[in-house]
């Protein structure tokens, strides 16, 4: 078997970080992007945001990668080159790539706008493209995007501050709406305060939500209310606190990808109330039935959002002032950036500055 | 000192009632109060037995309080109708389901939906107002709350419409409430477990204009689902091969088994955006697997029988298209042998007490 050939495979050179095995330690790695084509994008990567599935992903936690991987999902930067037949995009805007580059465009879903949920839709990292290469993701110099699955970055949002929204954005924003959580006046719970999380806060209270944000550490209440902005915390191990707050939440968006309770989340909600997981624990949830249906409430899950409406959800963002807190790390600080992720020691997201910091030995 | 059953009320009553967790239901003598401005009083000539009836009279629940007097499948004639009864009169034809009184001024009873009060009465099993317990059908007479009185269609069969009351309004509220009715045309729905539940859950889906396939660990049942009750389909839900076909087929599924049972292969069996009702109460909290929650944006519901309106709603809609339960009537003194099949589920597909005619002789 011929060995892959990250260098030659297509024609334009590139540059990034990338994990050789599941140690998950990432390292320079020069590959190549193919040419620009005909409905292609090709842009200077600027920043791009770090988020805990890439900590997953190169430590191989999923069973699914493929090495050598270059991660690196919420990828914004400055169109360099538009192919002939693209309408949407010039040299010189400033453009952002989420999760997918590629999906079927004729099943229902794709004609649905949710290209997120079709079957043979192309992650932009560690998947296999149309032309059966594999993706390789924004921690590195350049990208090369079919339109359609590129957006425009509002020149009201920072570059730099708006890059998590491609991942961590839109997986909140999307539910919020799905699930009719985006209501004035209704009361959303907010489970873990990470990088979705507090994002998910800013969402919800820009839609007219209270929110109150349910998370394991009593040290994370006072940036949740003064900085974020939530109206409650809940320690959600406190079971006094837990008991006072039953059936009070329309609905809760739970961020949490470690198996944990869901009957104390459940007891939460109003009747009709609705629990949505954008985390994927990998072992099933004890699910009680009893209060489902006394109550008529739901537990559903959502992933990512479709590309129509990340547009709309950075539009929205844009509107309403809303950004990731971030903490801006040069490239080669990377490694030391991922141990602190998996102890959850960042407020709240790391971005990498990769135009600035991202420079070949 | 308390009073007694047969002392604690004017009017003399009497049924079958179960004395303990063995479950033997034997002859009871007891009393039913004053027939109130607000109430009727019903002859009962019909009730169903329901599968909740047998978990309660064997404390499956652990919440039971006897002598229990089971039955929420009541039909019957009015014989008395209090001063403010303006709906009923003297010698209709009505019905009883599972609930006899609720707060009447809380949010869900300001909108017809009694079932979800905090407050709601059983029709058996529960205190009453009056702080006197509840006795349900499986006796010679009842009196209830006009409110919670429905209308039984002249053209609706007694003996075979009763199971509406629970069955009936169990599966026809979440249908409705969850989609299920809109556009139903191209629209799939599975049906899993076909008891006095399922059954009619196929019937109301067909008359819906719904595709309807059974699923069902039976593979016995097939003729049954397909010939006689117009289902579309069958799948052997034991069958990874059967399941693996049908994979990602179905727009609703309604779940009507109270054993635990596993959820991923039913999940399996939903599109995208798909909706799984359970309806059933199992003694034990089931798995929940969330990655295909997640990943397909689906979603887990419950509901619990429907409000007095809907009750009405859909015993009107079950006269307009026919649909009537599928029973094998048994009189009174059969109750314990029809309870020892019905643990085996050896009934098609509910029986129904012809209490009249026994009390009659």
């Amino acid at each position: 078997m011929v060995a892959n050939q990250p260098e030659k495979e297509h024609p334009m050179p590139a540059f990034g970080l990338a994990a050789r095995d599941p140690s998950g330690v990432l390292s320079p790695f020069n590959f190549s992007r193919r040419a620009t084509g005909e409905k292609d994008v090709k842009f200077k990567v600027m920043y791009c945001g770090i988020c805990h599935s890439d900590l997953h992903m190169i430590k191989n936690e999923w069973g699914t990668s493929t090495y050598p991987l270059v991660p690196g999902h919420e990828i914004v930067g400055e169109v360099t080159e538009v192919g002939r037949q693209v309408e949407k995009f010039k040299v010189g805007d400033r453009v952002g790539v989420g999760c997918m580059v590629g999906s079927c465009r004729s099943c229902d879903n794709c004609s649905n706008g949710v290209e997120n949920y079709c079957p043979k839709m192309i992650l932009t990292y560690a998947g296999t493209y149309h032309d059966g290469t594999i993706t390789y993701g924004g921690y590195s110099d350049v990208m090369v995007c079919d339109e359609h699955f590129v957006v425009r970055v509002p020149d009201a949002l920072p570059l730099d501050a708006a890059a998590p929204l491609l991942c961590a954005g839109i997986t909140l924003y999307s539910p919020l709406r799905y699930y009719g959580l985006d209501k004035p006046g209704i009361h959303v719970g907010v489970v873990g305060l990470g990088g979705l999380g507090h994002v998910g806060v800013k969402f919800a209270k820009a839609m007219g939500a209270k929110v109150t944000v349910i998370s394991t550490s009593p040290a994370k209440k006072q940036e949740a209310i003064e900085r974020h902005g939530a109206d409650s915390f809940l320690v959600s191990r406190d079971q006094e606190q837990m008991q006072a707050a039953m059936g009070t939440l329309d609905g809760i968006i739970d961020t949490v990808s470690a198996v944990h309770p869901i009957m104390p989340l459940i007891g939460l909600l109003k009747t009709h109330g609705k629990l949505v997981l954008v985390g994927a624990p990998e072992k099933p949830l004890e699910l009680p039935v009893f209060p489902l249906l006394m109550g008529r409430k739901i537990v559903g899950g959502s992933c990512i959002g479709g590309m129509k409406e990340t547009q709309e959800m950075l539009d929205f963002a844009a509107k309403h002032n809303i950004t990731a807190d971030i903490e801006v790390i040069s490239a080669d600080y990377v490694n030391t950036a991922m141990q602190r992720l998996e102890k959850g020691d960042v407020k709240y997201r790391f971005v990498i500055d990769v135009a600035n910091t991202l420079q070949q030995a | 000192m308390a009073k007694s059953p047969e002392t604690e009320h004017p009017q003399r009553a009497f049924g079958w009632a179960a004395r303990d967790p063995s479950g033997v239901l034997s002859p009871f003598n007891f009393s039913r109060r004053e027939n109130g401005d607000e109430d009727v009083t019903i002859k009962i000539h019909f009730c169903g037995i329901c599968h909740s009836d047998l978990h309660s009279i064997k404390n499956e629940w652990g919440i039971a309080r006897y002598p229990i007097v089971p039955g929420h499948e009541i039909v019957g004639i009015v014989t008395k109708s209090g001063t403010n009864v303006s709906k009923f009169k003297e010698g209709d034809r009505v019905g009883v389901g599972v609930m006899v009184g609720s707060c009447r001024s809380c949010d869900y009873c300001n909108q017809q939906l009694e079932n979800y009060c905090p407050k709601m009465t059983f029709t058996y099993g529960s205190i009453d107002r009056d702080g006197t317990p509840t006795y349900g059908g499986y006796s010679d007479i009842i009196v209830v709350d006009q409110h919670f009185v429905v209308r039984f269609p002249d053209s609706m069969p007694f003996d075979a419409g009763a199971p509406l009351l629970c069955a009936g309004v169990t599966v026809y509220s979440p249908m409705k409430y969850y989609g299920m009715a809109d556009e139903p045309a191209g629209k799939h729905l599975g049906v899993v477990g076909l008891g006095g539940l399922g059954h009619v859950a196929v019937k109301i889906g067909k008359a819906f204009g719904l595709k309807v396939t059974v699923i069902s660990h039976s593979p016995g049942k097939e003729g049954e689902a397909v010939g006689r009750l117009g289902a579309d389909g069958f799948l052997v839900s034991s069958d990874p091969l059967q399941i693996k076909a049908a994979s990602g087929s179905m727009d609703y599924i309604i779940d009507t088994v109270s054993a635990v049972h596993a959820l991923t292969p039913l999940l399996a069996l939903l599109k995208t955006n798909g909706k799984l009702i359970t309806l059933g109460l199992p003694d034990k909290p089931l798995e929940l697997p969330i990655a295909p929650l997640v990943l397909g944006r689906k979603l887990v519901g419950g509901s619990d029988i429907g409000g007095m309106k809907e009750t009405q709603e859909m015993l009107d809609f079950c006269a307009k298209h026919n649909i009537t339960a599928d029973v094998e009537v048994i009189p009174m003194d059969q109750v314990n042998v029809a309870m020892a099949r019905l643990a085996k589920s050896d009934v098609r597909y509910r029986f129904v007490i012809d209490v009249a005619n026994y009390l009659s002789k």
